[in-house]
């Protein structure tokens, strides 16, 4: 194995290196342990872009490879590297967090280096278990991640915050345990075979050369214990009853954060261990989980739509949304699965900006309730039109980058000869404009209720900037989808390669990458093509 | 007849430690009241010499007093836990035996005579020596947990501690009897020949049964842990510490020896006696531990859980479950001590201050040692990064490793649950506001560099465990 650089390693340890810096400083110094805190998570991204710069989009290989012994008593490396679904995420996670840092600016009062600490400590757990190629170097960051986000909800949050912040972790622990044991039964099976290992790409390898073999009933129980661990994450229904809660008392960075990556830990997840590790289980599995999905696309969104409180409310969304996400994992569908990655990218985003709003408005009122709101978009025009602005992102208008995700989740499913799972996820979408424009209507139009929002100040600079640039790039990732979804184009058609073809499952290839920037839908060509090897399907 | 030099040499650590703890008696009366801590300086000399001394025992190991005792590297592998234990336990009891009024020469001169006896129950290799071990570690550590003789719980708990322990070496000592008249040996190696010559009668496995029930009472193992919490909360907190660590260690590491090596090819019978021990050592732990809300109660029935996952490790029955068991007991070691003197600190004068509402707020009021305290709960908790979680890890593995896959679910499950009263006690540390108008007294100088290795350790055995976990496979090779 050859090492390509350090560019990961870096990028995963920088924020501790800025944690241990803030550390230095005094606690009462908090404009200098904000913008400490904010330099560092600016610099990380900045870090992360390179990582764009040298991507190769030809190859399904891991790039960035890092590969170094670091317990080989019992065979654990420390193994890095990432591929066309985790680029992606890295870069989301460390755009998110200096937009998290911004919107504490003022909101955080209290152990104000501490906070910055954790977030930046989050920080390297989430870029860690992205680029984590060995699994207990995965399993590893998994688990430190859980400590700061902890801490955040337990002494930042609101309301029901312990109670929250407990829930969270035990939650999180008693999937993530079960995974633990499947982790080493793989070893077990990796060294019974000759070659103990805890390196994913050489288990998926034995397995797929079949230097493994396990049993129908090994495999699905293994299968489990992963997705069961994933799905808590995830929420998938019905294990998604910590989330409200979390979400909900968690401060707005917490929020932020825990929506925006968190979540698509879960799901990244289902596609990096689930999938090319138990593909048979996958495909036996799948029609129990996109149910589940789909129940919970349309029971989330019909909670959604009754809440009171604006920021369950959004949190709620995160299950509906998230259950597109899985059904389009779990149709081994190309276009689909590149749907759902990109609607993992999606929901970040405009989620993370529904979320940023919400903190807004609380920072203005302390409160989330919408009874109290209404009207607003009177004395607060800007920030009004920037809540619009996410919303209309996260219910998929065409042109923003909710549209581009859903729609390609769709077509995928029906392509892959799903029709009414297709159908029942579309109503999701619709109920999705419901209870957004419904909430829309509630905070922001109509007449001013309460006479204290009469005169709440809009958007003050920093917030302008925070909303501005994730607007921006809601709408770049709206219109050019397609420099996202090419450079994923390799690795889907890799990985839906492994799970379909091992047992004989029909492939189908995304079109591979071509310079240039090309529509989102599918061209007549490739359209035409579909029609064709669904007739031939078709016959007998 | 005098014994050859190597001998004792072999036995140079039990010696330096017992001729520092005769020292101490002899001095300590022409010690004036108030300068008795240099008694404790003496005593932690005595440590340091010992684990020097450890060095001439491992050039010459092998074999001594015609086979009684064995230096070799398992031996030196418990000897360095039980003697870094004893070291840190009476760097940690200074500011506690002076606030209490306790502070006498006798109480360190305990300590080492206890880790003699721990030091000789590593090298046991043969069942009698073995019983003087475990006397010679158990009646010190029954006079030390009754060291504050003004408080009545420290006299229940010794009375307790001394009148079930008896029981126990009683127990114990049956079967010693009867695995002699069923092999008509002690020593380890010939029981081991003999019962590979003539198979495991009845009066053999009953003999092992009466000596498993003697030692699952030394690990404090469910169901003979009823005891535990009672005297870990009733003796002196860094006696709580040094009894949760060392005796525990000395004591699987001759279960170790009994089991592996004289009764190894037994284990399919003894296996389920394990198993179930395991079990419910860990249920029984936990769940116990939920509903406390005294910190120090607490942290004795989770120290029942953990021998319970120990237990896991050793269930495996192969080189990687006893190297998994060392490894365990290192890092258990490491971070059950910190946080026992963590809990002796914040308990102050008198041990008033034990219950978690007395935590509440310590994240602000002394910020280092509500970190250091929560990273030795994520520790006893398995959370990665910490010694706990790769001594979890591994006996899981090793577990696995022998196909007892439920054994290590109901365990993973356990420490889930775990989580709930470890984390509880961070939840106070730093979320809950202070409600009572107190500060625990600052951190001294012996207090600090416990707490600064304790916690240094933690991280590098969960960080970097590559070469303990290397020493404790050569360790668990050196068992056959």
């Amino acid at each position: 194995m050859t090492n390509q650089g350090y560019l990961l390693t870096v990028l995963t340890f920088f924020p501790l290196l800025g944690t241990f810096a803030l550390l230095l400083l005094k606690g009462d110094d908090h404009v200098w342990i904000r913008r400490l805190a904010f330099v560092t998570s600016v610099v990380e991204f900045i870090i992360s872009l390179l990582l764009l710069r040298g991507f190769d989009l030809t190859t399904s290989a891991y790039q960035f490879e890092e590969f170094y012994a670091w317990i080989p008593n019992i065979h654990i490396h420390y193994h890095m590297g990432i591929d066309g679904i985790s680029l992606f995420l890295v870069l989301l996670t460390t755009f998110l967090t200096p937009l998290a840092v911004l919107c504490s600016w003022t909101s955080i009062h209290e152990h104000v280096k501490e906070f910055f600490a954790m977030l930046l400590v989050l920080e390297m757990g989430m870029v860690g278990v992205f680029c984590s190629l060995d699994l207990f170097l995965f399993f590893l960051f998994w688990e430190v991640m859980l400590i700061p986000m902890y801490f955040l909800i337990g002494i930042w949050g609101h309301g029901r915050k312990i109670y929250a912040a407990l829930k969270f972790i035990l939650y999180t622990m008693f999937g993530s345990i079960l995974m633990l044991v499947a982790i080493l039964w793989l070893y077990r099976l990796s060294s019974a075979a000759g070659n103990p290992t805890f390196d994913l790409p050489v288990i998926q390898q034995m397995l797929s050369s079949g230097t493994i073999t396990m049993s129908g009933t090994t495999e699905m129980l293994l299968f489990l214990a992963f997705l069961l661990a994933f799905a808590i994450k995830v929420p998938l229904f019905p294990l998604h009853t910590w989330l409200p809660d979390a979400h909900t008392e968690a401060p707005t960075a917490g929020s932020v954060i825990l929506a925006g990556v968190l979540l698509k830990m879960g799901t990244y997840g289902m596609l990096r261990f689930c999938l090319p590790l138990f593909p048979e289980a996958s495909h036996r599995a799948a029609p129990v989980v996109a149910t589940l999905a789909i129940i919970g696309i349309i029971y989330a969104a019909l909670v959604a739509m009754i809440q009171k409180d604006l920021k369950r409310l959004v949190a709620y969304t995160s299950v509906s949304h998230l259950g597109f996400v899985v059904l389009g994992i779990f149709v081994f569908n190309p276009t689909a699965m590149e749907g759902a990655i990109y609607q993992m990218l999606n929901h970040g985003v405009s989620t993370g900006v529904l979320f940023l709003v919400c903190g807004m408005l609380y920072d203005r009122r302390h409160t989330y309730e919408m009874s109290e709101y209404g009207g607003l978009a009177k004395p607060m025009p800007i920030l009004c039109a920037f809540f619009l602005f996410a919303c209309l992102s996260s219910l998929a208008l065409p042109m923003l980058n909710g549209f581009i995700g859903e729609f390609m989740i769709l077509i995928g499913v029906f392509d892959a000869r799903h029709f009414a799972w297709a159908s029942w996820a579309a109503t999701g979408a619709i109920l999705s404009a419901v209870y957004l424009l419904w909430a829309y209507q509630r905070v922001a139009l109509e007449k001013v209720t309460v006479e204290k929002n009469e005169n709440l100040p809009d958007a003050s600079g920093r917030e302008r900037f925070i909303l501005i640039v994730a607007s921006l790039v809601i709408l770049f990732m709206g219109i050019f989808s397609p420099l996202f979804t090419h450079r994923m184009d390799a690795t889907t058609n890799d990985l839906l390669e492994q799970v379909n073809a091992r047992k004989g499952y029909d492939v189908q290839k995304r079109a591979p990458a071509s310079p240039g920037i090309q529509p989102a839908l599918p061209s007549a060509h490739e359209l035409a093509m579909r029609t064709v090897t669904l007739e031939r399907r078709t016959q007998p | 007849m005098f014994p050859p030099v190597q001998d004792l040499y072999r036995l140079a650590p039990e010696i330096v430690l017992c001729v520092f703890g005769m020292l101490i008696m002899l001095i300590d009366p022409f010690v004036a009241e108030g300068r008795k801590r240099s008694m404790g300086w003496l005593g932690l000399a005595g440590t340091v010499v010992a684990l020097i001394s450890l060095r001439w025992a491992w050039q010459n190991a092998g074999m001594s007093y015609s086979g009684l005792l064995r230096f070799d590297m398992f031996s030196l592998f418990v000897h360095c836990i039980v003697i870094g234990v004893a070291a840190l336990g009476i760097l940690g009891s200074f500011d506690y035996l002076d606030h209490e009024n306790i502070q006498r020469g006798e109480f360190y001169a305990l300590i080492l005579f206890a880790t003699a006896g721990m030091g000789i129950l590593a090298g046991a290799n043969e069942l009698v020596t073995a019983f003087v071990g475990l006397e010679m570690s158990s009646i010190s550590t029954y006079i030390l947990a009754g060291f504050r003789r003004n408080a009545l719980k420290s006299n229940e708990a010794s009375l307790k501690y001394f009148l079930l322990g008896s029981f126990a070496t009683a127990f114990f000592l049956y079967g010693v009897a009867l695995t002699y008249g069923a092999t008509r040996s002690t020593r380890f190696d010939v029981v081991s020949q003999a019962i590979a010559a003539h198979g495991a009668g009845t009066l053999l496995i009953l003999g092992l049964g009466l000596i498993f029930i003697g030692l699952a009472f030394k690990v404090v193992a469910a169901p003979f842990q009823i005891y535990g919490p009672d005297v870990y909360e009733g003796a002196p907190t860094p006696v709580t510490a040094i009894l949760a660590c060392g005796p525990k260690a000395a004591a699987f590491a001759v279960m170790l020896r009994i089991f592996y090596s004289a009764f190894g090819s037994t284990s399919h019978i003894w296996f389920w006696a394990i198993w179930v021990s395991a079990v419910l050592s860990m249920c029984i732990g936990n769940f116990a531990a939920i509903v406390q809300s005294n910190v120090k109660r607490m942290l004795a029935y989770s120290s029942i859980a953990h021998a319970g996952y120990i237990l896991v490790a050793f269930v495996a029955a192969t080189e990687l479950g006893s190297a998994a068991v060392l490894f365990y007991l290192a890092g258990y070691a490491t971070m059950t001590l910190g946080a026992f003197l963590i809990v002796a600190h914040v308990g102050g004068a008198g041990e008033r201050r034990l219950d978690i509402s007395d935590y509440a707020g310590l994240g602000t009021k002394q910020p280092w040692v509500a970190a250091c305290f929560s990273l030795f709960l994520f520790s006893l908790l398995g959370l990665p990064a910490t010694a706990g979680f790769l001594g979890k890890f591994y006996a899981f593995s090793a577990a696995l490793d022998s196909r007892v896959v439920w054994l290590v679910i109901i365990a993973g499950l356990n420490s889930v649950v775990g989580a709930y009263y470890y984390l509880k006690v961070v939840v106070a540390m730093y979320f809950w506001e202070p409600t009572k108008e107190f500060s625990p007294a600052p951190v001294q100088m012996p207090m600090f560099t416990v707490l600064l290795l304790t916690a240094l350790g933690t991280l590098y055995l969960g960080i970097l465990p590559n070469r303990v976990m290397e020493w404790a496979l050569a360790s668990a090779r050196s068992l056959r």
